[in-house]
């Protein structure tokens, strides 16, 4: 049976995920309540602004339902703002509460306002063929990790993406792009 | 290759504000209160719509030094507004590192033919529209991102009502509308042809349509939720409410749990008293109706 994906249905890019996942042979989910986690087989974080995400995740209690399933094992891939919210902890807002699952530390806005968004190609560990286009919006940075985490991209010298056992993060927005292979990489994980 | 402010970044940016709440707020620790209740990004202002409709006079841009005190204030995004077809305010605004900008009839127009052509600016915009044709002009020139008008600083959630639904309405038509069709309704509407079809193709707009303009309560949220809004603004909404923190976070909530009575009931659920409301047919000056 195709597996089952949540989309975190806090608030942000939900609907460029789903419309991704769609095109692949999987099923699909909208996850607001914990209830909704008992369904899925893999999740993904969208872009958005992870301070709104975070406390709507607290209000439900989704927060702590979604630590448990990810001690479990629950493949979970946070694009940008999802980047946030997986990780251990935000340099440049130390206060700010995550779920702490993979070993990085971030910066937040790490490339300066909206002005300074822009979009970059990209090599990728274990994406093959021509490089990819990274669409980094306000985006975050990995200012350090753990020895258990594999980066598998960088721009400009600086890791943009990684790895850890069931987490996958990513600084940019692939669902932003028509190239399906990041969330591809993603459902190898599941 | 790096490319900074291209489409792709400034649409996909709105994408980002999707399901969430945009707040007016005139000081830092306004912003501050938004932030914390959740909001996705703020609006600086000088003063909120609601005042700006009783003082009178000509509403310009806000003061570059409140602007940039609230930007030094979060770590959200932060909106400003120019008036209509103001370019020399849009640049100074996108020069002080705004996230985004608001051409916007709320304050007084400085052109009363030509808005600005978006597209030369690396900072997105957001128009206000009454209709799928404005809608439309307004992604002509460069906007990444569409509102109702509705009618600000009112507290009455009637206009943006009857502008999400007609926009919604044209574009259910749309959709249905042969190919053979599109050239004749483009010209109807004043809209550009290649728009229109992208509209047929999508069955939505090209970019995020959020509701704004007489939202003051979690129900009102829900309702532009229900009706197709991708987000919600809130300008007077927030702060001439009786305790902002408490509306803030309430609609916030109402926006994410639009679709679920029971959650909205709960958490309509003690949050004072909305501000005060006026009749559209009392108003000395429709703010909608600037705009071409």
């Amino acid at each position: 049976m195709a597996p089952i994906i949540g989309v975190l249905g806090m608030q942000g890019d939900i609907r460029e995920h789903v419309e991704f996942l769609k095109n692949m042979d999987v099923g699909v989910t909208i996850v607001k309540l914990p209830k909704h986690l008992e369904t899925i087989d893999a999740l993904i974080i969208p872009g958005g602004e992870s301070t709104t995400i975070w406390k709507l995740m607290k209000i439900t209690g989704l927060d702590v339902s979604l630590k448990e399933k990810i001690e479990q094992g629950l493949p979970v891939y946070g694009t940008c703002a999802g980047m946030i919210v997986l990780a251990k902890e935000i340099e440049n807002f130390p206060a700010q509460e995550t779920l702490g699952a993979i070993d990085i530390k971030v910066k937040r806005n790490a490339f300066g306002r909206q002005v300074d968004s822009f979009e970059a190609d990209l090599e990728i560990k274990y994406i093959d063929g021509k490089p990819f286009r990274g669409v980094f919006i306000r985006a975050p940075l990995i200012t350090s990790y753990g020895k258990d985490v594999e980066i598998l991209s960088e721009y400009d010298g600086k890791p943009v993406m990684a790895r850890q056992k069931n987490i996958l993060v990513s600084s940019f927005h692939p669902e932003l792009t028509n190239d399906s292979r990041v969330h591809e990489f993603f459902l190898k994980m599941v | 290759m790096e490319n900074k402010g291209t489409w792709v970044v400034k649409k996909g940016f709105a994408e980002m504000f999707k399901n969430g709440v945009i707040m007016d707020v005139t000081t830092a620790e306004q912003a501050k209160i938004a932030e914390e209740a959740g909001a996705v990004a703020v609006m600086a202002l000088e003063r909120v719509p609601a005042d700006i409709r009783k003082q009178g006079g000509v509403a310009r841009m806000a003061s570059i030094s409140k602007i940039k005190e609230i930007m030094d204030a979060v770590s959200i995004p932060v909106m400003a507004k120019c008036r209509i077809g103001h370019i020399a305010e849009a640049k100074i605004l996108e020069a002080i590192g705004v996230d985004f900008i608001d051409e916007s009839e709320v304050l007084t127009p400085a052109d009363e033919k030509f808005h600005i052509n978006k597209h030369e600016f690396k900072v997105p915009f957001v128009c206000g529209a009454r209709d799928l044709g404005e809608a439309l002009r307004r992604i002509a020139e460069g906007a990444a991102m569409i509102r109702t008008k509705g009618e600000a600083g009112t507290g009455n959630v009637v206009e943006a009502v009857k502008h999400m639904r007609q926009v919604m309405d044209e574009i259910r038509r749309v959709k249905n509308m042969l190919d053979d069709e599109l050239v004749t309704y483009a010209k109807e509407i004043g809209a550009p042809v290649e728009i229109v079809k992208m509209v047929k193709e999508l069955g939505r707009l090209p970019v995020v349509n959020f509701a704004a303009g007489g939202v003051a309560t979690p129900a009102d949220a829900a309702l532009m939720m229900m009706l197709g809004a991708d987000g919600v603004f809130v300008g007077s909404g927030i702060f001439k409410s009786k305790e902002p923190q408490k509306m803030a976070r309430a609609i916030v909530q109402a926006v994410l749990h639009y679709d679920d009575p029971e959650m909205l009931a709960k958490i309509s659920e003690d949050i004072g008293q909305p501000m005060e409301g006026k009749e559209i047919k009392d108003l000395e000056v429709r703010l909608q109706e600037r705009g071409w």
